[in-house]
């Protein structure tokens, strides 16, 4: 039996005054046993993040440690006097953050951030900083480390800035190492890389690591153990496989639920007539260029052809940058494609002049990504759910009469049109997003990432809305998603898309059982907590 | 290297600017009221029949617009700025002689504002919500309300006329005859109250920005990581905030490098610094619109090279221009 | 009203407002303060304040009045700075919110434009064009608008090309409406707080300026104006100090009260835009 390198006694943390509940924390107890992996799982503003800034003594102002002691390397650290609480950070206890775009100095070379740790904590000489900075660049599989010791953080992607935190905080042999969502922000097949990494420095260092998440593929992927938190208080705690296998409170079952599993829903194959035809599809970005220097090419699109049936939901799969998106808005026209036909009810939207355009609008219509972005703060819910329709030429008593059925369809109710955006949550937003595109009666729905700014269990509520609405109206709908998961919960048909191009489409239990192309075997082998395509 | 291609680029849009000034002069002269021949000779009386006559041949008022337009043009470019009939110079001699002045005194100014105002700055930004920021933001405001010439009289009346502590007038003591260090020394005392009054207003300016931005960068991610790394405040204020809080910093003193020159009319007719500025406020009194005109380019020629060494100063401080990304 | 409460937490903005008002009435109540007008020469040139009964702030070189030229300036000060404001934002907005929405070539042309404009130093120019239309008080307001709206363009067009990327704005464009009704309703009101903010502190500096251009004896010949005011004593510095010391206060006291809302609105206004919509 190892002793615990954390013990948390019964910590609370008190928010400021004001706040909409008292605690950030309350009276929550646990610990972190040497080389142990302990998934903190908790959905936004649950309090997980709050312990570990607690622990790093990097509250924002106002919050403050209320009762509770956190016992490591024998001392209470959470009543550390300033010096000594630096004295430990980035050395004893280190930490990485989710935005890995953000969390490096922009006007500083990679290998001075890393170096400014031992010369934080008075180590080694200038000489042997850099050549243990190049040391734990290498280890962290960064490549060509004599290169990016002296790169800046732009010249890096998001998986590599990402592995360089990891260097700057095992720079001094951490015992404990905390990551506050370090793979939200990546692509899967990153975050594939990356929670590998940490497994193997664990195993290789033996440090114990406190990772904050609210994925439960990830925690399938890396916990050893695991609290669940919901309201800064734990709800449930064990090891990974009792959790998962035998979740006991209803909270996290239900996030357990919320999360599609590797069951893959057999669909029925379509075979009605097409709402959407895209053929031969193009779009090429073009930029920088100009004086005296040749434009750089990104093809977002390239010579995509795809059906969509009446009736169908199709699943547009990839990365980001994939195209993925633009293809999206290439078929709602707010990007114009360079070459080939988008035929909607036999319209060619690629085609259209403006003036037709706009008439023939309503035919497409989009869910999109941003809750908070996608309704006009200044409007009522009325204005946004109307404008389309009066606009088309519907009468607007006609107009306001359906707002308020499709407000009650959607579950927000018929008087919730009087009210402004901001009186609603994330997830009711969304619901109003999907009210506005049927207020048009449209033959074709563009889902753009419509769930993946949501919490997993608003995200459940809201792919069951879609699936109810798709079943009542008989709706076709382009559903475009990162989220495998997602995809595989709602979609008849998956098409992947990589680099512009498409690489496979197929029935959903093909695409996720028997994946023909390498990419697409490669993005199923990423998904945390998947077991799709491993077999087959 | 990477350096020289984008200040090709800036010199070039640099010549196209004073190019398209020199046509906009070209266009003021013609909006003004009158004879544009009267006008450029001065339509206070100093012009007799003669001159008229022979400014009319010289500006080709009988030939078509865009011949003189091009001509005017083509006058400027070749540096003729025409002549002031009201001094009896030509109007870039006029110039050359004063612009020393001027550029020590705007540079002086410049320096001052912008080094005293990021270090106010920084220093109401390490005491936020404390009295002493309190102070520092309540004079940054008081000195961003000043009028510049206001602010320069009164400090002639403080520290010239009442404390007799330094010269309120002139750009040397004249009859003196300093040579070297005794004449520096004398011209430095000179430009002490000047380049203050005109620098406070920037400085106010810079400061609140300063601060501004040293709040914003130190909410920034990569300030927490530098606290996790275990790094002590000053260093992470100095090393992490400091620098990435300087580039909007540079960006608006490019931008307020045309009002600095601009300024430099009022200080220069309090101080009587005998810079262009000077010369500028004396062509008004005397109509003398020709130098009033040659000034304007000037001017704008000079804002222009602030411009590009504060772009250069840009591109010192941040390494992602000019990298390819 | 929330807008209230939150501008009203400022102590600053509410003494800046409260300055505001009473330069406000002091200007719309000159003529039945000092019913002679401010040229009027009253006693003998340079007396000193209280020197001489119901002469608070003493006379000046032509022994007029300084306090009832304090009180008529104040008249124009306000009304050029309010007036050039108003004209700056009629150029900056439009060419701005075009600029922002279209992009392309027509954010091309009207940024090299606003940028030509904003390279020129812009008191250099003032002094020019009231220089060369003759000093008036439509001529000093024109030039003082002219010089003023680059910075309104730049923010209106970084506001609007901000507003357009979110997601509403797509959404309207899918409902089908034009772009001049999507610019117009649903681009331009979401800007509307950042360029209040900043008008506030343009009547500031545009007061400033109207002042500097009087000082240099640009101002217009008819009306008294406190930069007047401070030029024409500049020669006298020496022994009339009051002459220049009151008017110059009276710009401060009103430059700053402007300054002082600008930001009282700036806090009001602006940070809660985002997540509470409306103002």
């Amino acid at each position: 039996m190892t002793s615990p390198t954390l013990s948390i006694e019964r910590l609370t943390i008190d928010l400021p005054a004001g706040a909409d509940r008292q605690f950030a924390v309350h009276k929550c107890s646990y610990q972190i046993l040497k080389g142990e992996i302990l998934c903190v799982v908790g959905e936004s503003g649950s309090g997980k993040s709050m312990t570990a800034n607690a622990l790093m003594g990097l509250l924002p102002s106002g919050v403050k440690v209320g009762a509770g002691r956190a016992m490591f390397g024998g001392k209470d650290i959470l009543r550390l006097s300033e010096g000594d609480q630096r004295a430990m950070r980035g050395d004893r206890v280190a930490m990485i953050f989710q935005e890995p775009m953000t969390a490096l100095n922009p006007l500083m070379r990679i290998g001075d951030q890393i170096a400014e740790v031992f010369a934080a904590h008075k180590r080694h000489s200038p000489a042997q900083r850099r050549a243990r900075a190049l040391e734990l660049i290498t280890e962290v599989g960064l490549p060509d480390p004599a290169k990016i010791i002296r790169a800046y953080p732009f010249q890096l992607s998001g998986g590599q800035r990402q592995r360089a935190m990891i260097a700057m905080a095992l720079a001094l042999e951490p015992e404990l190492l905390i990551a506050d969502e370090p793979t939200t922000a990546l692509d899967v097949t990153t975050q594939a890389q990356i929670l590998k990494l940490i497994l193997d420095l664990r195993d290789r260092r033996g440090m114990a690591v406190m990772f904050i998440t609210h994925d439960f593929g990830v925690v399938e992927e890396i916990a050893d153990r695991v609290i669940v938190m919901r309201h800064g208080q734990i709800v449930e705690a064990g090891t990974a496989a009792d959790v998962l296998q035998d979740p006991q409170h209803d909270y996290t079952k239900a996030l357990l639920n919320a999360i599609p599993s590797g069951h893959v829903p057999q669909s029925a194959p379509v075979t009605n007539a097409p709402a959407l035809q895209i053929k031969s599809l193009n779009k090429v970005y073009r930029t920088g260029g100009g004086f005296m220097k040749p434009p750089r090419e990104v093809r977002a699109i390239d010579d995509i052809s795809l059906t969509i049936a009446k009736g169908e939901v199709l699943g547009l799969v990839g990365e980001s940058g994939s195209g993925k998106s633009t293809l999206g808005r290439a078929v709602v026209r707010l990007v114009t494609p360079d070459s080939g036909q988008i035929l909607v009810g036999g319209t060619d939207m690629a085609a259209l002049n403006d003036a037709d355009l706009r008439a023939a609008r309503h035919k497409v219509q989009m869910v999109f990504q941003d809750p908070y972005a996608s309704l006009n703060p200044r409007h009522k819910i009325m204005r946004a759910l109307t404008d389309g329709p009066i606009a088309k030429g519907v009468s607007k008593a006609d107009a306001q009469a359906r707002a308020r059925e499709l407000m009650e369809i959607v579950g927000l109710g018929a008087e919730a049109v009087d009210r402004f955006p901001h009186e609603f949550s994330g997830g009711q937003r969304q619901r109003i997003g999907i009210a506005r595109a049927l207020a048009m009666d449209p033959e074709l729905i563009i889902a753009d990432e419509a769930v993946s700014a949501l919490d997993v269990s608003i995200q459940a509520q809201v792919l069951n809305l879609l699936r109810d609405l798709r079943a009542r109206m008989n709706l076709s709908i382009l559903f475009i998603t990162h989220d495998l998961r997602v995809a595989a919960q709602l979609c008849d048909r998956i098409a992947v898309m990589q680099k512009g191009k498409l690489v496979e489409i197929g029935q959903t239990s093909e695409v996720f059982l028997r994946p023909q192309h390498g990419y697409t075997q490669k993005l199923l082998a990423a998904v945390p907590g998947g077991d799709w395509g491993k077999t087959g | 290297m990477a350096i020289l291609g984008p200040i090709l680029g800036r010199l070039l849009k640099a010549a196209i600017t004073l190019l398209a000034i020199a046509i906009l002069n070209f266009f003021l002269i013609h909006a003004a009221p009158g004879d544009p021949a009267a006008v450029i000779a001065g339509e206070a009386g100093a012009a007799d029949e003669q001159m008229i006559a022979d400014l009319r041949a010289q500006f080709g008022l009988d030939q078509p617009f865009y011949v003189q337009l091009a001509r005017y043009v083509g006058n400027v470019v070749t540096l003729d700025l025409g002549y002031s009939f009201r001094q009896g110079a030509p109007v870039l001699d006029l110039i050359l002689d004063r612009l020393p002045a001027t550029l020590l005194l705007t540079l002086t100014a410049f320096g001052i504002s912008l080094v005293g105002g990021i270090a106010m700055g920084v220093a109401a930004s390490a005491r936020v919500g404390k009295i002493g920021d309190s102070l520092l933001t309540g004079f940054a405001l008081l000195f961003y309300a000043t009028p510049l010439y206001w602010a320069a009289l009164m400090a002639v009346l403080v520290f010239s006329v009442n404390l007799g502590w330094l010269p309120g007038f002139g750009y040397e003591t004249v009859g003196a005859n300093y040579t070297g260090l005794t004449r520096m020394w004398d011209i430095l005392s000179h430009l002490v109250l000047p380049a203050s009054t005109l620098g406070l207003f920037f400085m106010a300016v810079y400061m609140r920005m300063t601060r501004a931005s040293m709040l914003e960068v130190g909410q920034q991610d990569f300030v927490k990581t530098a606290r996790a790394k275990g790094l002590a405040d000053p260093i992470i204020r100095r090393r992490h905030i400091l620098r990435n809080a300087l580039l909007p910093v540079v960006t608006l003193a490019g931008l307020q490098a045309g009002q600095l020159v601009g300024g430099a009319v009022l200080t220069e007719t309090v101080f009587a610094w005998p810079g262009i500025g000077r010369l500028m406020f004396e062509s008004l009194a005397a109509r003398d619109y020709n130098t009033i005109l040659g000034v304007f380019l000037v001017s704008a020629a000079m804002v222009i090279v602030f411009n590009i060494i504060t772009d250069i100063v840009y591109r010192l401080i941040d390494p992602r221009i000019g990298h390819k990304a | 009203m929330s807008f209230w409460k939150r501008f009203s937490t400022n102590r600053g903005a509410v003494f800046g407002l409260i300055l505001l008002f009473l330069v406000i009435a002091i200007a719309l109540l000159a003529p039945f303060m000092f019913p002679r007008g401010p040229w009027a020469m009253v006693q003998r040139p340079f007396l000193a304040p209280f020197d001489a009964a119901g002469l608070y702030l003493g006379t000046d070189t032509l022994g007029r009045d300084v306090l009832s030229g304090l009180v008529y300036g104040a008249r124009v000060s306000l009304l050029v700075g309010l007036i050039s404001t108003v004209m700056a934002l009629c150029i900056g907005v439009p060419l701005g919110a075009l600029a922002g929405f279209y992009g392309g070539w027509v954010d091309e042309c009207a940024m090299r434009f606003t940028e030509f404009f904003q390279t020129i130093p812009n008191f250099a120019l003032a002094i020019v064009l009231v220089a060369i239309l003759e000093p008036s008080l439509g001529s000093i307001t024109l030039s003082i608008a002219i010089v003023s709206w680059p910075p309104v363009a730049r923010l209106v067009r970084a506001e609007v090309m901000s507003v357009t990327k979110r997601e509403y704005i797509d959404a309207a464009r899918l409902a089908g409406l034009s772009n001049m009704k999507i610019l117009i309703g649903q681009v331009l009101p979401n800007t509307v707080s950042p360029i209040i903010v900043m008008a506030s502190l343009m009547v500031a500096t545009a007061i400033l300026l109207e002042s500097s251009l009087s000082f240099l004896g640009l101002g217009d010949p008819n009306i008294m104006s406190w930069g007047y005011q401070v030029g024409a004593a500049r020669t006298v510095i020496r022994t009339a100090w009051w002459l220049s010391f009151f008017p110059g206060l009276a710009i401060i006291l009103t430059v700053l009260a402007l300054n002082l809302i600008g930001e009282g609105l700036n806090d009001a206004l602006n940070p809660h835009l985002s997540r509470k919509g409306r103002a």
